[in-house]
């Protein structure tokens, strides 16, 4: 099963390194998206600091969203879905090879993006390690939630539209966690950002599992 | 199969046998493409028995697939990787040896300086004659084939008439749709006709029927079709192979 996973992630990696989508697209309009909040927030500089770690987690997860369209876009292009179901993969194997790539590249988002609110908010950051750690369990929450909504989506003609309404509510959960790590990490507020860490990690071991059980049907019936 | 309120198949029953090339052929919506992705095990059947390969397409659609050399409208093939890449992948997910992906390649007459080429940039028919080889790579049990010929040159036409051929020699099953009679006739042992959702046989023209046509056509057992009503599905059905 791992020879899948990884034949499926190489083969998403590959192809964002040829089109680099996600460099040149996705982190792009994440900077974007800060550079406008700073514009918004510039005249009150304290108020820009507190609410760095939320807008931060805003613009990863609306990149994000870009980054699963891309995602699935890759396979429903000339009916390579298709060819997946017929290739006997298995389906829990597309899933967790789809979700590495689609994880590897919003890391890559989210770091580009972290520079940035160093940069242009001037973050501070407290608690590397719980930064670190909190940042990893989001992601892999949000790239795991990806997938599977995703697949759901595969066939549907409305996608681009109907996947920001159905996955951005999804990852509420995973926005106020988030934030509320960054928060204890950067310092911004007096709260213990470990639990929070604990509820990121939970959810993506939550999508984790559901996309390994449900991805099969997806594909099948999307 | 049902496309909405309607039935795309009212209800037909074909019968391939192993070693035999069966040309489907139809006016334009009549549902070859849909009994096609039945028979892949793309679609599900709404009701009526669908064997495929011995298997129960109600239950089992999963086992079938990867047994299946499937040619439809779109390629499945990556814009983004190379022709290569794209054999590569499509024959390391279907557990095919080098070799063997090597093998379907240089047959379809994609190796070489094409096999660097992005798949996005190809032509038409070199983007089917990729798409050709990543199916026989696997050598599949079972052909079905949408339209084979569509954007190919003559040579890329020659092959795979001689494709169709050799699957069914070597104890395959083909089933062919396409519009162009005068080319796969001479390559397929039977013709059926799909129209108005049911499957007629029909007997191959005789002035071009090849290459045993005309003992296939004396041999041949007639289609079992049956017509259903509006909400009937078509079944295929083979206890052999199809």
């Amino acid at each position: 099963m791992l020879s899948e996973v990884l034949l499926i992630a190489g083969k998403d990696l590959r192809i964002e390194f040829r089109s680099r989508v996600a460099l040149n697209q996705v982190a792009p309009f994440a900077l974007l998206i800060l550079i406008l909040f700073g514009f918004a927030l510039d005249a009150d500089r304290a108020s820009l600091t507190t609410f760095t770690p939320g807008l931060y987690w805003v613009a990863i997860l609306l990149s994000s969203v870009l980054a699963v369209h891309r995602s699935v876009a890759v396979e429903a292009g000339e009916g390579a879905r298709e060819g997946l179901l017929l290739s006997g993969l298995r389906p829990a194997s597309v899933f967790l090879g789809k979700t590495v790539a689609l994880i590897a590249q919003i890391l890559v988002v989210a770091i580009v993006l972290l520079g940035g609110v160093v940069i242009f908010y001037e973050a501070t950051i407290d608690d590397g390690v719980l930064l670190v750690t909190s940042l990893v369990g989001a992601v892999l929450g949000v790239g795991a939630a990806g997938t599977l909504y995703g697949a759901l989506l595969g066939g549907q003609r409305a996608r681009e539209t109907i996947l920001p309404i159905l996955l951005l509510p999804v990852l509420a959960p995973v926005l106020i966690a988030a934030t509320r790590a960054f928060g204890d990490a950067m310092g911004t507020v007096a709260a213990d950002g470990w639990p929070w860490t604990s509820l990121l990690y939970a959810f993506a071991a939550l999508y984790l599992a559901l996309g390994v059980l449900a991805h099969g049907v997806l594909m099948e019936e999307s | 199969m049902l496309l909405g309120r309607f039935p795309a198949l009212a209800g037909a029953t074909l019968q391939v046998e192993a070693g035999e090339a069966v040309l489907l052929q139809g006016p334009n919506g009549a549902g070859k493409s849909t009994l096609l992705r039945l028979c892949a095990g793309l679609l599900r059947p709404e009701r009526g028995d669908a064997f495929v390969l011995g298997r129960d397409l109600h239950k089992d659609r999963r086992s079938v697939r990867n047994r299946i050399g499937y040619v439809g409208h779109q390629s499945m093939l990556y814009d983004d990787l190379t022709v290569e890449e794209n054999v590569r992948f499509w024959g390391r997910a279907a557990g095919v040896e080098r070799a063997q992906q090597d093998a379907a390649a240089a047959r379809m007459q994609i190796e070489g300086r094409l096999f660097d080429v992005p798949v996005g940039r190809l032509s038409a028919g070199q983007r089917r004659r990729t798409a050709i080889a990543v199916a026989a790579a696997r050598r599949p049990e079972l052909w079905l084939l949408d339209e084979p010929h569509a954007g190919l040159d003559q040579s890329g036409r020659d092959i795979v008439d001689a494709l169709i051929t050799d699957a069914a020699a070597a104890g395959g099953a083909v089933l062919v749709a396409s519009h162009e009679l005068d080319r796969v006739e001479p390559v397929v042992h039977r013709r059926v006709t799909i129209a108005g959702g049911t499957a007629t046989e029909t007997p191959l023209d005789v002035t071009t029927a090849g290459p045993d046509a005309s003992s296939a056509v004396e041999n041949a057992r007639p289609a079992d079709i049956t017509t259903g009503g509006l909400d009937a599905s078509s079944a295929v059905e083979n206890t052999d192979v199809v």
